[in-house]
């Protein structure tokens, strides 16, 4: 084994561990490795089916099954586009055109520089007061394309 | 600082609060309040749900609570110069936060908690009937539990509108030893945010109503199912378990009752369909959430093939109130078969949008200008989708209806989980009836055809109906499609999703030519 595979290993074995005898533990597994990780490597999986019982077949249906899933490393913040009914009523079609063209990338994509990945989400449960956008794990309210072009120059300022 | 002035001034916490900036006032306040040397103590609290006046800061007085709103940074040293946090005179001064119209003429039973206390804390809950609930559940037999809740007449708020208390005694009657209660907090509606703001405002009243459950159907293990589109409700219900299980709430001993129960937070990883029952428990056992066929219903063999109570929040939080205050008392609200009282939420172009708790009874033209006050962009109101994206687009015509599950569903519409989408005269129904189809599409589990293939078929037909190829003949096939995916879909997914493609067509049909 790798250097690499033998680190992620004890990720996975660590992510199992605090898991073990739960009902239905994939799932929380899954999470565990991505919030460490930010994704779940391919790698990954056969490692996590070892460990659960589980065919390799499993564990990638459930992978893929979920959209909060993701093989590969996002960007360093991860934009979430709400696209459902309320947002669409205050705009959220012109605000998805948007920010697609001021990142210049699509739904599922990552700039270049690595700083943003752009996912749509339906709902974010902020439906009194859209279009929502949810960047990480803040929420954030009615914003219009003025709005969003602040919340990402504030980000790239940052680095 | 003087610390013996001793204000206590609020700023709500919540998803949407924070959203719309209430950290930073938060922040801004205290620092207002020590550079002036004023000694006053902040407290998060719940939000009120009423999000058009949010951040809703209120400053505690001898004469009740005294609200000022929406607030933003660049109001706070205004609001000081004026007075603040004493009696301030300022254009955000609402007076008492129990003389808001909005607030004060609706009738809260499961949301008469949220907002006035910090969520977390134990001591506010119980001081505010908090807990009574259980009380007098530990004093009962698992039987006379499950007869209150059905003289209550509460019926499911999850979409469906099952009466619950037949629900708990399926479970109840369940041969078995191990039974399981389980929340279904996957709202994924567009438009509804009824549990995101109980969780987050007033968690202990579902932990209480989820005992309560356990109790009467003779569970002793729990799992709340959260989506994850939620972190901010993630964190909030994972301490109230941890202080709840630390005062002895839930664990082995339930209030000292000799009884366990206990609680486990699961997080769902965006799938829509995982609010659907039986694809709810697929994941719950690590699954993909696929839909289960049914029978046999969840009560009878739910999570690992066990009998199953599964509930949505505000169900379980109903419980408390109807056993702190009796079935009779929450019978006594609502109307024909609709009993208690309705939730609902005011969403998308809505000028005061929010969460509403009423009777039953009034009609949608009520809530969508009278709450509401009409569109947020002061434009012509076009339609309404309620219950959801699998509900119905009503037009303007249509909004006298009262809003019972009876007189809405006479009049082809859902009230589901109560959410009411507004929009204005600029919507295209067109491209509403499309995104319907190609939501199903992108959130079908895939087990039945005329779901996963319907939804892709639809969008692609209602695509050329856009283009203007075929209309006529396109419209038909269309017509085909939905009758197909209503009559052999094995969930409402694809059985509800012409809901609104066939109301846009009904209402709308200039949008399609």
């Amino acid at each position: 084994m790798t250097a690499a595979a033998v680190a992620l290993q004890e990720i996975v074995d660590a992510a199992v561990d605090a898991h073990r005898g739960r009902i239905g533990a994939l799932l929380p597994v899954l999470h565990e490795i991505q919030d460490k990780l930010g994704h779940v490597p391919p790698d990954a999986v056969p490692m996590i089916a070892q460990a659960l019982n589980l065919s390799r077949a499993e564990v990638h249906g459930v992978m893929s099954f979920y959209h909060d899933f993701r093989a590969e490393p996002a960007g360093e913040h991860t934009v979430h586009l709400c696209r459902a009914e309320a947002c669409q009523a205050m705009g959220a079609r012109a605000l998805e055109r948007h920010v697609q063209a001021r990142l210049g990338i699509g739904f599922g994509e990552t700039t270049k520089n690595g700083l943003f990945t752009l996912e749509p989400v339906y709902c974010l449960g902020n439906c009194a007061c859209p279009p929502s956008i949810r960047i990480n794990d803040e929420l954030h309210a009615r914003v219009s394309p003025e709005k969003f072009d602040e919340l990402i120059a504030r980000l790239e300022a940052a680095g | 600082m003087d610390t013996k002035v001793h204000v206590r001034v609020f700023v709500p916490g919540d998803a949407t609060a924070c959203a719309l900036g209430s950290d930073a006032v938060a922040a801004a306040i205290g620092a207002a309040a020590s550079s002036r040397g004023v000694g006053l103590e902040l407290i998060r609290n719940g939000s009120r749900g009423a999000f058009w006046l949010e951040p809703l800061v209120e400053v505690e007085t001898a004469e009740g609570r005294m609200a000022y709103g929406p607030v933003s940074i660049a109001d706070v040293a205004g609001l000081f110069a004026a007075g603040f946090p004493g009696p301030a005179e300022h254009p955000l001064a609402l007076g008492p936060v129990n003389g808001i119209d909005w607030l004060a003429s609706q009738q809260r039973l499961t949301f008469g908690r949220a907002g006035w206390t910090d969520p977390l804390s134990l001591d506010d809950y119980r001081a505010q009937g908090g807990y009574a609930g259980l009380d007098r559940a530990l004093g009962m037999s698992a039987q006379q539990i499950v007869d209150e809740i059905k003289e209550s007449g509460l019926r499911g708020r999850g979409g469906a509108a099952f009466p619950t208390g037949i629900k708990w005694q399926t479970v109840r009657d369940a041969p078995g030893e191990r039974k399981f209660v389980v929340c279904n907090a996957d709202e994924g509606d567009s438009g509804t945010f009824a549990d995101r703001l109980l969780m987050e405002s007033d968690p202990y009243q579902l932990i209480e109503g989820m005992t309560i459950a356990g109790l009467a159907v003779g569970a002793a293990e729990g799992f709340i199912y959260l989506r994850s589109e939620y972190p901010h409700c993630k964190t909030v219900l994972t301490e109230a378990l941890n202080r709840a299980e630390r005062a002895g709430y839930v664990g082995d001993n339930v209030g000292g009752s000799g009884r366990p129960f206990r609680i486990e937070l699961r997080i769902g990883a965006g799938a829509y369909i995982c609010g659907e029952e039986t694809s709810l428990l697929d994941s719950l056992e690590g699954k993909r959430g696929l839909v289960r066929y049914k029978p046999p219903l969840p009560a009878h063999q739910g999570l690992l093939g066990l009998p199953t109570l599964i509930n949505n929040v505000l169900s379980l939080a109903a419980a408390t109130t109807i056993m702190a205050e009796g079935a009779a008392r929450y019978r006594d609200f609502g109307s024909g078969r609709s009993r208690g009282t309705l939730t609902v939420q005011l969403a998308g172009n809505i000028k005061r949008g929010g969460l509403v708790e009423i009777p039953f009874g009034l009609t949608l033209r009520d809530l969508v200008m009278g709450y509401g006050g009409g569109t947020a962009s002061g434009r012509p109101l076009r339609a309404v989708q309620l219950g959801g994206p699998l509900g119905s687009y009503l037009p303007e015509a249509l909004l006298d209806t009262p809003l019972d599950y009876e007189a809405m569903a006479a009049a082809g519409g859902m009230l589901g989980h109560g959410g009411v989408v507004v929009f204005d005269d600029t919507v295209d129904m067109a491209q509403q009836a499309r995104f319907a189809m190609e939501f199903c599409a992108l959130e079908s589990c895939g087990k039945c055809t005329p779901c996963r293939v319907g939804s892709a078929r639809g969008v692609e037909i209602l695509d050329r109906v856009i283009a203007g190829r075929d209309r006529e003949q396109n419209l038909q096939v269309l017509e085909d499609l939905c009758a197909t995916m209503v009559d052999g879909s094995l969930c409402a997914m694809g059985g509800l999703t012409p809901y609104p493609v066939r109301s846009a067509l009904k209402h709308f049909p200039e949008d399609f030519r």
